[in-house]
């Protein structure tokens, strides 16, 4: 695939280089802080990356995605509590955890369409909110504090915040070919297909249930990567991780990078965690520029950041 | 025993209360096909309204006046300003804008009325308790909520099942530009409809608001419950979401009061009470969760759809 010279990919080209270059800026100014937002920044991207999957290519509305952030979170934190500390343990655990939450999940979400399908979402995610609510023996409401991040053997020490970040990186990178790769492959063809004619997909033949389920859960299993991911970065754990307004934000991200558009959710992530940072130091009140925001973004901008530098390639 | 019907009694009166915010939020959706995740804002508006204006004028029920009238005329404002817009889009782009709204409208309140949240005093008539059984005190304020409740649910349907207005508001679900095309404003009763449903929510938040404390976010949850109940009733059906809004409010209440005591049957003590109210809250969504795989389009579909 040859890349086009348009202001599109110059500005994605600069904002990766940025990306990779920031730890060695703030390592010279000592700027911390920096570096930690732009830690958080990749996380999310990355759990963005994984509802743009579904939501962006797929159709699928889900109001719930944070659940898998918390989910792939208590699942360091509960082993990190049981004194388990590997990595090597602790992630596989994470992905595979959240992958059978997705799956279940999936089985149940994907036989309704439309709002259902959002208010359905939404409800499962309550519901494991509730759940870690629950967990007396792991902080219920208050949460859980880590007082250890993942170990992996001596090759990555994660309490480095420059190696941390480019973990971050690279695995955001790598979720960001792998979707790529996907949309672009037959599957990602089928997914793409039921997004805009799901009756003539079935009709062609292809069993769309089945499609859908399985990108459904590469989904929930790269957005439980993420929630490992943020725990480690807060060395804490709380219900708070998947309260609802974190998957509206994660819907924000996506839609305001731009949906369908594979460095979408990264470019919204920046965006919405710099707009946010930015705006929390101008005013107090800052959601009350936001909101509206968002509302003008909605009305007119549908295709995002992404779809504006295209020039309104998708109206 | 009578604990038990206390609790049923509880029940009825948050299920009333759903049925209030969840009218308002089918009537919308119904009519205009738009998800109003905003309409939790006009539940606590409705609130923070009547706790002003009772501090204002020293009565709670010309405060009740006043602050409905309020809810009524934010709702029209935000329907001519902003969803307007909206109708026609597809659903994601509803739940993003209204999505923007409840941070708007959270931090409006903020900064009008401060981070504290404020008291709604009662009137000393009804804050007593009135026996109801022998040897069932019930207090009088919760009757009230659901009398009054049952009385707006009433005049809901006397004005949807036997006016013009609510012969329009039906024609309007079914056929939008069949009414538009017969001459009707349907600018104007969308404008109505969508402040018929924010004062709905408001009179739900105003009735709640001397039983909790008016706090910023209060509508956000209770806002997910309504959401629950006109899924499982069927979104756009009145009478579905009027039953189960009662269906709701009882297993909400009674998993809430039971529960921890029968967990505590299995459990420790203290694993129990931690728990109890988790899974009382999760019963709601299980309920959700096993209406829909039997039932995708909920209990009660409109049949015009």
């Amino acid at each position: 695939m040859s890349v086009a010279l348009n202001i599109r990919n110059l500005v994605i080209a600069a904002l990766l280089t940025f990306l990779v270059l920031l730890p060695v800026y703030t390592g010279l100014s000592g700027n911390v802080f920096l570096l930690t937002l732009f830690t958080r920044v990749l996380i999310l991207a990355l759990a963005a990356t994984s509802l743009n999957l579904i939501l962006g290519y797929g159709g699928m509305v889900s109001f719930g995605h944070a659940a898998y952030l918390g989910v792939g979170g208590y699942v360091v934190g509960i082993l990190a509590k049981e004194g388990v500390y590997s990595g090597f343990v602790q992630w596989p655990l994470a992905l595979l955890v959240s992958a059978l939450a997705s799956f279940v999940i999936g089985l149940f979400c994907l036989r309704t369409r439309g709002v259902y399908f959002i208010m359905i979402t939404l409800a499962f995610s309550q519901m494991i909110y509730y759940v870690a609510v629950s967990l007396a023996r792991y902080g219920g409401d208050d949460g859980l504090t880590i007082d250890r991040r993942s170990q992996f053997a001596g090759l990555l020490n994660l309490n480095s915040k420059t190696q941390f970040y480019y973990v971050c990186l690279v695995l955001l990178l790598g979720a960001i070919y792998l979707v790529w790769r996907l949309v672009n492959s037959r599957f990602g063809m089928v997914i793409r297909g039921s997004r805009s004619n799901e009756r003539r997909m079935q009709a062609i033949g292809f069993p769309i249930f089945r499609y859908k389920l399985v990108c459904f859960v590469i989904a929930g299993t790269l957005c439980g990567l993420a929630g490992a991911l943020l725990a480690n970065q807060t060395d804490f754990v709380s219900p708070a991780m998947m309260h609802w307004t974190r998957s509206g934000d994660l819907i924000v991200m996506v839609v305001l990078g731009g949906m369908a558009s594979v460095f979408g959710p990264l470019i919204g992530s920046v965006a919405f965690l710099v707009l946010e940072e930015f705006l929390s130091r101008v005013t107090e009140y800052w959601q009350i520029i936001l909101g509206p925001l968002l509302l003008l973004v909605v009305l007119f901008a549908r295709g995002g950041i992404d779809g504006l530098l295209a020039g309104f390639r998708r109206g | 025993m009578f604990y038990f019907i206390e609790q049923c009694l509880n029940g009825v009166q948050l299920g009333m209360l759903l049925f209030l915010l969840a009218a308002g939020l089918t009537l919308i959706f119904g009519i205009m096909d738009l998800v109003n995740l905003a309409h939790g804002s006009f539940y606590m508006l409705g609130a923070y309204f009547a706790a002003t204006f009772a501090a204002l004028t020293g009565s709670f029920v010309f405060a009740a006046v006043l602050a409905l009238g309020a809810t009524l005329l934010v709702g029209m404002a935000v329907e001519v300003i902003a969803m307007r817009r909206l109708y026609g889009r597809d659903h994601l782009d509803h739940v993003l804008g209204t999505f923007g709204l409840i941070l708007f409208f959270n931090e409006l309140v903020r900064l009008v009325w401060g981070p504290e949240g404020m008291n709604l005093p009662l009137p000393n008539a009804l804050n007593t308790a009135v026996q109801i059984l022998p040897g069932v005190y019930y207090p009088v304020y919760r009757i009230v909520i659901i009398a009054a409740t049952v009385a707006v649910a009433l005049s809901l349907y006397v004005v949807v099942m036997r006016t013009r207005v609510g012969m329009l508001i039906r024609a309007g679900a079914s056929n939008r530009e069949m009414v538009g095309a017969l001459g009707i404003n349907i600018k104007l009763l969308y404008t109505f409809v969508f402040g018929l449903g924010a004062a709905l929510a408001g009179f739900a938040g105003l009735m709640q608001a001397p039983i909790l404390t008016v706090q910023i976010g209060m509508g956000e949850n209770i806002l997910i419950l309504a959401f629950v109940v006109i899924i499982i009733g069927g979104i756009g059906s009145i009478r579905g979401a009027f039953i189960a809004s009662i269906f709701v409010g009882l297993v909400d209440t009674i998993g809430r009061a039971f529960l921890p005591d029968l967990l505590r049957l299995f459990l420790s003590t203290n694993t129990a009470s931690t728990a109890g109210p988790a899974l009382s809250s999760m019963l709601i969504y299980l309920l959700m969760a096993l209406v829909l795989v039997l039932r995708p389009e909920g209990l009660f579909p409109p049949a015009s759809r």
